[in-house]
């Protein structure tokens, strides 16, 4: 079958009449009767809607009524209608078709009424279409109007039209989830996604009464041939990923685990933790996650238990990582779920891994995702591969654990004090001592940080590595998370033992947290294990800078008392504070349990 | 002009899926079959997305046939 997605907007324009014919001749297409009522010209959304369902195994006849004459048709004037015997009423109309706007001085009860006597149109036409053809119908929700004749108020007064539209598009998400044979068209984000000012045609509309660009014609089609897969059970399953440079950054077999780009400790590794929580929501609405790569198994499982790696081992249904070609894993993986594989959509990075694919798998889809993690998800959003036309009572209780998230959205904004607010953040911290798989961060963040940095001192990976193991020193990372989300690591304190003295020779942290009461969990556990290792006096320094102004008093504010300034380096401040009879002082973070002690 | 009207030729061709279709300056819709209103605004709008041009209101109506089209086409191609 001819792959739509790699035909380009201008290919399929000109060529859509030989490729009609041509995708015609196919056999076993499923039969299926649209008829399309519109309030603008729909032959060039029909044609390439036509395109895309021959291209995913339907054969459709289409009925088209007369422009503008949907209402009539529906409702006064069904006949040809009945006569045509629809699976499926497309109802296509737009912002331009709306017949009473509110008027710009109106109270919010007759905006109200406004709205109610449009909705009331269209349910009439939608009962109509139940009573007479009694099929599936999908009606489009409306982009927002071409001019915000109230500028930012349009949004906002009871007479702007985008107020109206936006309240219109509600009312007919509510009539949707109240009549199952209504589908609703989400025509509304398709526009914002190509953008209004691409999407209206005012040529096109003056002269052949299409409102939108081709461009836009398009975007309608591949949506709705996506909802006629997803009405006809066709919608695809399982999600099939490869690992290195797809799920994480680096290779595993060669890097080791410590060293794969995931977490939040530079922006490659976001941008993989990114693409991993994209996946892990796609299978909390249903979609089965596979893996299939080249790969020691047991290296590449280690993947999965890296700390900061989203997706766990029992997020994936079925895990193929062996020296096999792909093809061949992904045939297997399709018995094992006992799945078709063309219900498969598989994610590689690795251009040569994908061709073998697609040209070995029938009926799986490859999109050509390029080798840049930030732009997967966008490309696997734009295939629409895994569109569905309603939530099974599995996917909503799935979704019920989700529900305390949206709590958040009630998040109150008024505090007694500060601390309250603190307490409200719900913070954890992971606090402890450097370990393999954050050197790098670690050492990147020394080289980083200007402001909340003691003593701006920078240190290579080499140093930072000597230093975790090497006894003299108690060196400690932090890492934050709040209710928000998680913040990564993003403080550091390093202290080298001589005598009875701890020097700290570094304290630093993310600005990102500033205020919250970090520095403070972190001394805590500065002095726990000082005391451990027998320190009587903790020795902080403050070296200025020119962007260091901010910590000037960073030891005083945790109580320790400025010294006389050392010979060796006037220019720094020294402070101290003694261990003896200290006690934790931290009251909001929640600190888990040290596992490496 | 020289290059328009092969060009051209190619996208009529493709446009009304037929392979010999042979156009003329002087062609036009009463001589090109099935050359009627839908084909005619596919026709422009494989023309506006291949030369990224964009015809005004009232240009077209004024053509009388393929030449027309060519010379306004080299106008707005900075051609003319």
């Amino acid at each position: 079958m001819t792959n739509l997605d790699t035909l380009s907007l201008q290919d399929l324009l000109t060529k859509r009449k030989g490729l009609r014919r041509r995708l015609s001749e196919q056999i076993g297409l499923q039969e299926i009767r649209i008829a399309v009522l519109g309030g603008s010209t729909t032959n060039e959304l029909v044609d390439l809607w036509e395109i895309g369902l021959l291209s995913s195994g339907f054969r459709p006849t289409f009925y088209q009524g007369e422009y503008g004459r949907y209402y009539v048709e529906a409702v006064h004037d069904p006949q040809a209608l009945i006569d045509f015997r629809p699976d499926l009423v497309y109802l296509h109309t737009s912002c331009q078709n709306v017949q009473g706007f509110a008027p710009l001085q109106c109270t919010a009860e007759q905006l109200q009424g406004y709205v109610e006597a449009e909705v009331g149109r269209y349910q009439q036409i939608w009962n109509a279409l139940g009573t007479n053809v009694g099929c599936q119908i999908i009606q489009n929700n409306f982009e927002l109007p071409p001019f915000a004749m109230l500028g930012n108020m349009d949004a906002v007064a009871n007479g702007g039209h985008s107020s109206f539209i936006m309240r219109l598009n509600l009312a007919f998400a509510s009539a949707a989830i109240a009549d199952r044979k209504l589908l609703i068209q989400d025509v509304n984000g398709l526009s914002a996604r190509v953008g209004l000012q691409r999407w209206f045609d005012w040529e096109r509309w003056f002269s052949y009464k299409i409102l939108n660009s081709a461009e836009a014609s398009l975007a309608m089609a591949r949506s709705l041939t996506s909802m006629v897969k997803a009405l006809y059970g066709r919608s695809r399953k399982v999600l099939v990923l490869d690992l290195d440079n797809t799920l994480w950054g680096g290779v595993i077999g060669d890097d080791g685990v410590d060293k794969i780009q995931i977490g939040r400790e530079t922006p490659i590794a976001e941008a993989y933790t990114a693409f991993q929580e994209y996946c892990l929501a796609l299978r909390n609405r249903g979609v089965l996650l596979a893996v299939c790569s080249k790969n020691d198994e047991k290296i590449a499982k280690q993947g999965f238990e890296h700390p900061d790696s989203i997706l766990k081992l029992e997020h994936i249904s079925c895990f193929k990582a062996n020296w096999e070609p792909k093809h061949e894993n992904i045939l297997a993986i399709g018995r094992e779920l006992n799945l078709g594989v063309d219900s498969f959509v598989f994610i590689d990075d690795n251009p040569a891994e994908r061709a073998i694919v697609e040209a070995q798998v029938e009926g799986i889809a490859v999109p050509n995702v390029g080798s840049n993690v930030s732009s997967y998800a966008g490309i696997i959003e734009a295939g629409r591969f895994f569109e569905p036309v309603s939530l099974s009572a599995e996917d909503l209780q799935r979704a019920e654990q989700y529900a305390g998230n949206s709590q958040r959205a009630s998040f109150e904004s008024k505090f007694a004090d500060y601390g309250e607010y603190l307490d409200s953040l719900e913070m954890t911290a992971e606090i402890d001592a450097f370990q393999a798989v954050y050197l790098e961060r670690i050492a990147q963040l020394t080289n980083k940080t200007n402001q909340f940095n003691l003593t701006t001192r920078r240190y290579s990976l080499a140093d930072i590595e000597s230093i975790a193991s090497d006894s003299q020193y108690i060196s400690l990372y932090g890492k934050l998370s709040d209710r928000f989300g998680d913040n990564g690591l993003i403080s550091i304190v390093l202290g080298r033992k001589e005598g009875s003295a701890m020097h700290l020779d570094l304290w630093l942290m993310s600005c990102r947290v500033l205020k919250r009461d970090m520095e403070i969990a972190m001394l805590d556990a500065l002095v726990e294990r000082a005391q451990a290792a027998g320190v009587e006096t903790l020795l902080g320094y403050y070296i200025p800078t020119k962007k260091n102004g901010m910590v000037a008093d960073h030891y005083e504010k945790l109580g320790f008392i400025q010294q006389p300034s050392g010979a060796s380096n006037p220019d720094a401040s020294v402070f101290a504070l003694p261990v003896a009879g200290y006690t934790p002082r931290n009251s909001h973070i929640k600190v888990t349990e040290l596992v490496h002690g | 002009m020289d290059n328009l009207l092969p060009e051209l030729q190619e996208i009529f061709r493709d446009v009304f899926d037929q392979p010999d279709l042979v156009i003329t300056r002087e062609s036009n819709a009463s001589t090109v079959e099935d050359w009627d209103s839908l084909a005619h605004i596919n026709l422009v709008t494989a023309i506006e997305q291949k030369y990224g041009i964009k015809f005004a209101l009232g240009e077209l109506q004024e053509l009388k046939n393929v030449g027309d089209m060519i010379d306004l086409m080299q106008t707005k191609l900075g051609k003319g």
